[in-house]
Formats: structure tokens, sequence, C-alpha cells
């Protein structure tokens, strides 16, 4: 083996502060060789993003680092800024989580650009642009002597990751640092940045150390993977190994919570891990996952853990990793999900929703319009689960808005327990009407006011619909959520800022089980949160579903978890359902393109799986004033011809249910391969 | 699955700040140990809360400025209680025996003034008007501001056009003039004053509430509050103002050291409280006819302003980095 590139020994990182120090990272050692791709996964608060900041020497006033950090056998841990800027400029450098905050807003994008190259002695800025450039050329990024004239505003979300690995890439690093770069970013677009990297890795040999809470984004480009858990390396391993033998308990659990293309709420169920990460301060003794590991052993495993190989390259640290796959699964943790009815709870009849923008104040201006939603129609029975999936901007959210009564259709019908309820609004609805339809909402941080206890607005809710009479009754019922939600009832009378954001998302499907609805609907409910908190919360969601036979309607971008959890999905593009139909027709062809394009740009945590790439060209076009024809003809890589772009494309209907609006003939559709296949030499993993 | 949360409770109890009780701890940690153990265990509640975690007002004392600002309004608060009892001469008597020489002296300890009144006992006197006059017109501001400013945020719209532009006008009005037009109108007195500050103070009040519920009203909360039927003015008035109290009582503090500017330029202007009683800016005022002379005539109630208004400003510095901190 060629020596390391990167080599951290023994690095420690403490951060203090007026109230006494703790460790976020104790004792860290690992490398990282010439063109190899390390990929660090862990929950937040795992200490992934202390360690880039640390070899980066970004650690702050309040952060110290010990141990050493040898780049290319240099010593950086204790460089004196003068060389930690050698290091910067021409050996690591680093890309960042928010696109938005890596880039200044007062600067065109080519002013930012030439910086870098223009940092080493003796390079004109004719040259520094020319490289500049070239190197957006080289993201993908179509016309790039126009976007070095431009202002980070004017580029989307996708377009501005592209040019900060493009700034990046300038410095001509040796080892570029990633610390989640596709977070918060579309599915279609994330896939086309980890494209991106995967492609500028074989160009350049440049190594990679990618953190990532996503464990199928990690099987997609790394070669070799670290679990880390408060700042501990816990596993590490070549990623097939890892993926095929995870060996760690929190490996394997972690791996346990990630949805999967291959399977559904019948055949498998999400084995969330227990609580959250310890906070840093009570770091337990011994090995940092004992508190939530269920082989915990009393007086061994609260020693210190010696780190064994057990592999090539395949190191973990536990002291019963052979037990490990002895431990799971219990049988009360497996979901027996509800079984929908024939009753029709819910119904949506050509339901449009368009908002009128602007228009000059003399009316001499052309209307816009934009339609958010158009001639939706769907049906959803009685304990059914409707999933609506699509990217950002498909409508999907007003939708969700619509039915729960926070904004009025523009057209059509919304019946819901029998009455049209598409232009009655929440403060319009009957209390009986308001409580049948209750709301999960997305952000964790945003649905709870941080003025009022946790248990304020269940018992509010509670007075409200008139479940309880006040006063000890509604305690005590407020008393029951909270345990019906496994939360400690005395979690209520604790502000929002103390809870995590899984346990506010408790709080809030709580508050919306108070006034007992018949149907829910949840916009996006676990997309804020950790993989390992979003199995507790989906697992959480179907039990109370087969308990009180709810409805729900549920927002995703995320097809995995889709798959997991839904028995109806329908998939949306610019307002418009594109495909719907029972959620195993939708998975395997015949399917619409687009649903075709989503689904091979899930990240699929299985380095043995074969994806077949369909990737989208531009972004989502603006919803204002759509074309006549398909709304996906723009970027349809399977385009028919100009039919498309003139004649709205037909309803095709399939088996039981089945609808797929496209101009390509269903059989033609049935004939493509479908997305995901499994490589023939390799096993399946367990 | 049955035990999800019952650990995280142990980490609520670690917050940074809170100096974790330590016989609870271990208590914690076995609690949820066991809940882990047995997993059939339903909802495991661990009860291990800690305690509730400091407000505000609670961990002023941390901050040195606020307690600098504290300390001196609470040194004039002091004085003006103790006005009465305390041995002053009567603010209005006049001792035209000191009137040759009014500089400081063992009688007179901060000298006479014009008219041979004693300047020490006029300023702790004229204290007790403005410590309670600023605070009220302060508070009356708010009472006016306040509710507008939530409805032109909220309802946003028309609401918002009429309250806003109504605003502007009268923040675009020079102030001087606004306040000699108000009062040389319906003279000089104590409801004067207070409307005066209304005006001046309160459309700024406005401005920062609708701000604020601007900011809010889309938040997820309040849509949950429309789905459970509440008023607008349940929404309003206890889901959206409680959150702007942060920078409300910051701007509180600031509102009470200005209302103080204010009621000093009033009586310089002679538009403040009626005579005699003792009022600081009116003492400026008296004072600057014999300026050159005798400047602590003027300078001694001048330095009793600045030090109040001082004293209202690191106050209200303090309690922003303590929010900020937060």
């Amino acid at each position: 083996m060629t020596a390391p590139l990167i080599r951290v020994e023994n690095l420690k990182v403490e951060y203090r502060s007026s109230s006494g120090s703790v460790t976020a990272i104790p004792d860290l050692s690992f490398e990282v060789a010439p063109g190899e791709s390390l990929g660090i996964v862990g929950e937040s608060g795992c200490g992934k993003s202390t360690l880039l900041m640390a070899i980066m020497g970004h650690l702050g006033p309040s952060g110290a680092a010990t141990g050493r950090v040898l780049f290319d056998g240099k010593d950086i841990a204790k460089a004196s800024p003068a060389e930690l800027r050698a290091v910067r400029s021409g050996g690591i450098a680093m890309v960042y989580q928010d696109p938005n905050a890596a880039l200044n807003p007062t600067l065109k994008i080519g002013r930012q650009l030439v910086e870098v190259p223009m940092l080493r002695p003796g390079v004109p800025l004719a040259d520094a642009k020319r490289l500049a450039e070239g190197m957006l050329a080289n993201v993908h990024l179509p016309d790039a002597a126009s976007v070095m004239e431009r202002f980070p505003h004017q580029l989307s979300g996708g377009q501005k990751q592209r040019v900060v690995i493009a700034m990046a890439l300038l410095a001509n690093p040796r080892l570029l640092l990633l610390d989640e770069p596709t977070t918060g970013l579309d599915v279609t677009v994330e896939a086309a940045v980890l494209d991106l990297v995967d492609e500028l890795r074989q160009t350049y040999g440049t190594s990679l150390i990618y953190i990532t809470h996503n464990v199928g984004v990690v099987a997609q480009v790394c070669d070799r993977v670290g679990v880390m858990y408060l700042g501990d390396l816990v596993e590490e391993a070549p990623v097939e190994a890892l993926f095929a033998q995870p060996r760690h308990p929190y490996t394997r659990r972690l791996m346990a919570c990630v949805p999967r293309l291959d399977g559904d709420k019948h055949t498998t169920s999400f084995m969330p891990i227990p609580g959250q990460p310890s906070s840093l301060r009570d770091r337990p003794p011994g090995c940092p996952f004992s508190p939530r590991c269920v082989g915990f052993t009393p007086g061994l495993c609260n020693h210190t853990v010696p780190v064994e190989d057990i592999g090539p390259n395949h190191r973990v640290r536990c002291f019963r990793h052979r037990e490990s796959p002895l431990f799971e699964p219990a049988a009360q943790e497996i979901v027996a999900p509800a079984e929908p009815s024939a009753e029709l709870v819910l119904e949506a009849k050509g339901l449009s929703k368009i908002y009128r923008l602007g228009g000059s104040f003399f009316g001499a201006q052309r209307r816009a319009e934009l339609s958010a939603n158009e001639d939706l129609n769907f049906a959803a029975k009685k304990s059914e689960i409707v999933a609506i999936v699509g990217e950002s901007g498909s409508g999907k959210s007003t939708f969700a808005r619509i039915l729960a009564g926070l904004q009025d259709a523009t057209s059509g019908k919304l019946v819901v327990l029998g009455s049209d309820l598409a232009n009655t609004t929440a403060s319009e609805r009957t209390s009986e009407q308001l409580s049948a339809v209750q709301m999960v909402f997305q952000n964790p941080d945003a649905t709870l006011n941080p003025s009022h206890s946790a248990g304020f607005p269940i018992a509010r809710a509670l007075k409200k619909f008139k479940v309880t009479r006040g006063g000890k009754e509604t305690q005590s019922r407020v008393a029951e959520l909270f345990e019906m939600v496994r939360l400690a009832p005395s979690l209520m009378r604790v502000r929002p800022a103390r809870l995590s954001g899984g346990q506010k998302q408790r709080v809030a499907i709580a508050r919306a089980f108070a006034a007992a609805p018949d149907i829910l609907v949840a916009d996006e409910p676990v997309s804020a949160l950790d993989v390992s908190v979003q199995a507790a919360i989906v697992n959480l969601l179907l039990q109370i579903q087969k308990t009180k036979g709810t409805t729900i309607v549920f927002i995703s971008h995320d097809l995995a978890l889709v798959r997991h959890l839904a028995d109806q999905v329908i998939v949306m593009y610019l307002g418009k359902v594109m495909e719907s139909g029972p959620v195993s027709s939708l998975f395997a062809p015949p399917f619409h393109p687009y649903t075709e394009a989503l689904l091979s740009a899930v990240p699929v945590p299985d380095p043995t799986a074969e994806q077949r790439h369909v990737r989208l060209s531009g972004e989502t076009p603006s919803p204002i004033n759509v074309p006549k024809g398909c709304r996906f003809a723009s970027r349809c890589p399977r385009k028919v011809g100009t039919i498309c772009d003139e004649v709205p494309p037909p309803e095709r209907k399939g088996e039981a249910g089945h609808m797929i609006l496209c101009h390509i003939p269903l059989d033609e559709l049935a004939a493509i391969a479908p997305i995901l296949q499994h490589k023939p030499s390799e096993r399946a993993p367990a | 699955m049955a035990s999800t949360d019952a650990p995280s409770d142990v980490t609520a109890l670690g917050r940074p700040e809170l100096p974790a009780p330590p016989e609870v701890m271990p208590d914690a940690v076995a609690a949820s140990l066991t809940a882990l153990a047995a997993p059939t265990a339903p909802g495991a509640p661990v009860a291990a809360l800690g305690t509730k975690p400091p407000n505000l007002l609670r961990r002023l004392p941390t901050s040195p400025i606020a307690m600098v600002g504290l300390a001196l309004i609470g040194t004039w608060v002091v004085l003006a209680v103790l006005a009465p009892v305390l041995p002053l001469d009567d603010p209005n008597r006049q001792d035209f025996l000191s009137l040759g020489n009014p500089v400081p002296s063992a009688k007179h300890w901060l000298g006479v003034d014009i008219k041979g009144r004693d300047i020490l006992s006029r300023l702790i006197h004229g204290a007790r008007t403005v410590l309670t006059v600023a605070p009220f017109a302060a508070i009356c501001a708010y009472l006016v501001g306040m509710p507008l400013g939530l409805l032109a945020g909220y309802y946003g719209g028309k609401v918002d056009l009429v309250v806003s532009r109504l605003s502007d006008i009268i923040l675009a009005f020079p102030i001087i003039i606004l306040y000699v037009i108000l009062i040389s109108q319906i003279g000089p007195s104590f409801w004067n004053i207070v409307l005066a500050v209304i005006l001046t103070a309160g459309p700024g009040i406005g401005r920062i509430v609708r701000g604020l519920t601007l900011e809010q009203r889309h938040l997820d909360y309040v849509a949950a509050a429309q789905l459970r039927k509440e008023s607008d003015l349940y929404v309003m008035a206890v889901e959206l103002l409680p959150n702007c109290r942060g920078p409300l009582i910051t701007d509180f503090c600031l509102r009470v050291g200005y209302t103080i500017i204010t009621i000093g330029i009033l009586g310089f202007l002679g538009l403040g409280l009626p005579p005699p009683d003792p009022d600081w800016g009116t003492m400026v005022k008296e004072g600057t006819t014999l300026i050159s002379v005798h400047p602590h005539m003027s300078l001694f109630p001048a330095i009793a302003i600045v030090s109040l208004v001082l004293g209202f400003n690191l106050v209200a510095d303090g309690v922003r980095e303590l929010s900020l901190t937060d």
C-alpha cells in the first residue's frame, strides 16, 4: 500500500467554555490513501463536522485539538497560520453543507472563483478567468461564461453547490472534504451532484472525505466507510464488507433504519435506535453506544473498548460484535400495518389551485398564473396511507394545506366524509369538520410555540374540540396522548426548546390526535430528522394508525420511505399528477418517465445493487404559465417528439387503478428495464 | 421500540448551562437502561427533568453591563422613594442667603439654582416625576403600538397598508415641531406629555411588532392554532405576542430612556410639567441663563438625565446580549 495522503493520529478535540470543557472527539486515528474516498456516517451530534473542522484548523477560539494530523507527511495540527494557508490553497479544500452560506451574496460568481487561482503567485487575471470558466464547464454548468457574470441568488440550489465544488477544485486539492454537500437538495439534483463528485474523482484522482448521515449516499460514492458515534469510529470497513456484514450494533441499527426500495411495511419493519446520542457532557464510560445498545452488558461494556481487526481493512470497536446479529430483532418491534377498509373517506375531484400573481397596478400587464395544483383526482379509503411524492415546487404542500383548510381551492371538489370542503377554510369549518382533518407539519422547530409548554397546545385542542371538560380530566388526557407517542408525560410541562427534533414531532403528532381525526395530513413530517429518529416516528405513525384506523395523507420527497409505508402513491410534477396507483405498481415498470428518474436518483444503501442511471437535465421549470403540452416535456429523457410540447398527454389506465399520464403507450413503458438489479455474482445482503 | 425516547430525557438533563444534579443522573441512566432491557415496557416514562432553564430576568445578574445599568436606575429609584424622609430642603423653598454664592457648599451639596432653591433636593424630587411619567408614558405607547403592529402584521393587506402609512406620516414629522404644535395647542400637562410620547413612540413600537408578527404568522404553530379554531384575537395575543417579548423587553428599556430625554426636551422647551414642580429639563433650561458664570445649575440636572438614560440603555444592552446567547 502506498503512503497515506492524510493520516490522523490520536486526534483529540475539546471545546472549552466558561462552564468547563467537553470532549467532542476523545481519541481518533484513521488514514486516507491517495485517490481513496472515505465516507463518514453517523447521526447528527456525533462529531462528524468537528472532525473536518479539526483537519482544516477551523475549530475557532473555543476548540482545541491535540494529536497529529499528518498531511503528506507534514503535521498540520501544529502548523502556523501561514503554513495552514499554504495547505488550504493547494492541498485540502472543503465543500460546505449550505451553498447559500458558502458564497458571498454581494459578489459575482466569477469574481469569487478567480480569487482562488490568483492566490498562487504569478497567475494573471486572464489566466485565472480561463481556469474558472473551464472548471465551471467541468462541473457541468451550462454556459459557464454567463454563470461567471451572475450573482449567487440568480442560481438554483443545485447550481450553487456546483459552483462551490468548482471553487474547491480550483485550488487543485489532493484531498477534498465534503460536509453533507447534498443535504437540502432535491433527490434528482442530489443524484446529479453525486455523479459529479464521482466523475471528478475519476478525472482528478482527488481523495475524498465525505461526511453524510445518509447511508445510501455512502454506498454510492465511497470506497471505505467509517461509522462515527460520539467522536469515536466504532466501525471502519470497505464499503462492500460493511454493507454485507455490518458488525457493530450501532452500524446494524443505523442500516436497519434506512428505508429501502425493495421492501415495504408488510415485509419489513424499521428498527429505530432507542433514544438519541448522549450529550458530550454525559459521555458514558467505555463504549459510547452503551446507553442505547440492546446488547449492553454491565461490567463489560463500560470498560474502554479496544479496536479489533476482523477482516481486511475491517476494524470494529465492540466487545460483543460476534454476537451482534443475535441482539435483534425483538418480536415486539415488528409493526403490523393496518389494512385499508372499503369505506371512502376522502375524494378529490378535479381539484385545482391557481395563484394569480402580480398583474401591474393599472392592469396593463398580462397577468401571470401559477398553477400549484391542477385537476387533482384521487380517493382514499379508511385506514389507508396515501403518499404524495414530488420534488420541491410540485404542489404537494399546497394540496396538504387545502385539505387541512389552511387555503381554499380555486375549483374542483374535495369531499371529506361526505361534505365538500374545497372552499371551506379552517375558520369556516365546523368543529366536526375541523377535527376530522388534522395536520402534522414539516419543520420540528416551527411546529410548537416556543413560548408555551409542550402540553399546552394539546390541552387547548382538547378544550376547543370539547373532548374533555378541563382541569384534571384534560391533564390526564394530555398525559395519555403523551404516552401514546411514547413521551414521558412529565415532558408536557417542558418548553419546546428543551426537546429534540424527534420529540417535537411526537408532540405534534399527539396534538393532531387530540382531535381524534379521521384523516391525518402529514407534510414531510420526518424529512428534517435523522434516519434513526425518522424510523421511530414512522413506526409510531403506523402503530397509531393501526389502533385508530386513521387515513393518512403522507407528503414526502423520499421515494424509498414512501415505498415503505404507503398503500397508494401519487407522483406529482409541477402541480399535476404524473402517475398514481397502488404502491406495488409504482416501483416496477411500467412507470412514468418522471417516476423512473426519481427512482434512479434514490441513493440505494447497497453497494452491490446495480442502479440504472436516468438523470434529468436542468432544473424544475417555473410553475408560472406552464406549457400546454406535457409539463415534464422539457426535462423528459423519453420525450417522443413535438407532440409532448403541444398536446396534453392522455391518462393511460393500467391494472388496479394504476394511472400514467404520458404519450407513450403502456406496453412500451412496461418494456423498460427495472431500475434496481443486483449484480449477478454477489449475494444480497442480509 | 417501546422505549424509543426514554434515554433522551437523560440528554435533556445535561444541557450545557445546567449543572446536572449528580444524584439524579445515575437513576435516569439506570431507568433508561432497564427500559431498554425490557422493550415491552410501555412508554417507559423517565421523570428526570432537572430544573427549568432560568429565564431572561433571572439570568440578568450574569451580565455586568446590565448590573451597572440596574445600579444607576436603582440609585435613583431608592432616592425618589425615600425623598420625603430624607433630610432635604423643601424643593421649592428659596434660600435667598445662598443666592449670592450659589455654588456647592456644606449646606447645599449641589448648590442652589437661579431662584435659590436646593438643587439636590430638586433633583431627587424631580426623579419622582421622571420615574413615574416616563415608564407610564412608555407603557401607554406600548398599549397603542402593540395592537396596531399585531393587526398590521397578522392581517397584512389593506389593514397593514392603512396602519403602516399612518405611522409613516407621523414618523416623517419632525418630532420637535410635533411637540410644539401639540403642547402649544393644549398646554403643558401630565397627560399631554403622555400623548406626545404615544404619538412619537407608538409608530416605532408598532413597526417592531409588525415585523416580528410577519416573521411568525406563517410558522406552523400558528397554522396549528388555526386548525383548532382559535379566534384571530387569541392567535395574536396568546400565540404571537409572547414570542415578541425578547426584542420588546430591550425596546422597552430603550424607550423609557428616550422618554426621559423627551420629557427633558419638553421641559427645556418650556413645555414640560407646569411649574413649580421640579422637572429636570426645566432645571437645565433655567440654568442656561447663568451658564457662563455658574455652569453647575445646568450641569447637575443634565448629569441626572444622562445617568438615568444611560442606566436604561445599559440594561437594554445587557438584555439584548443575554437573549443572543440564549
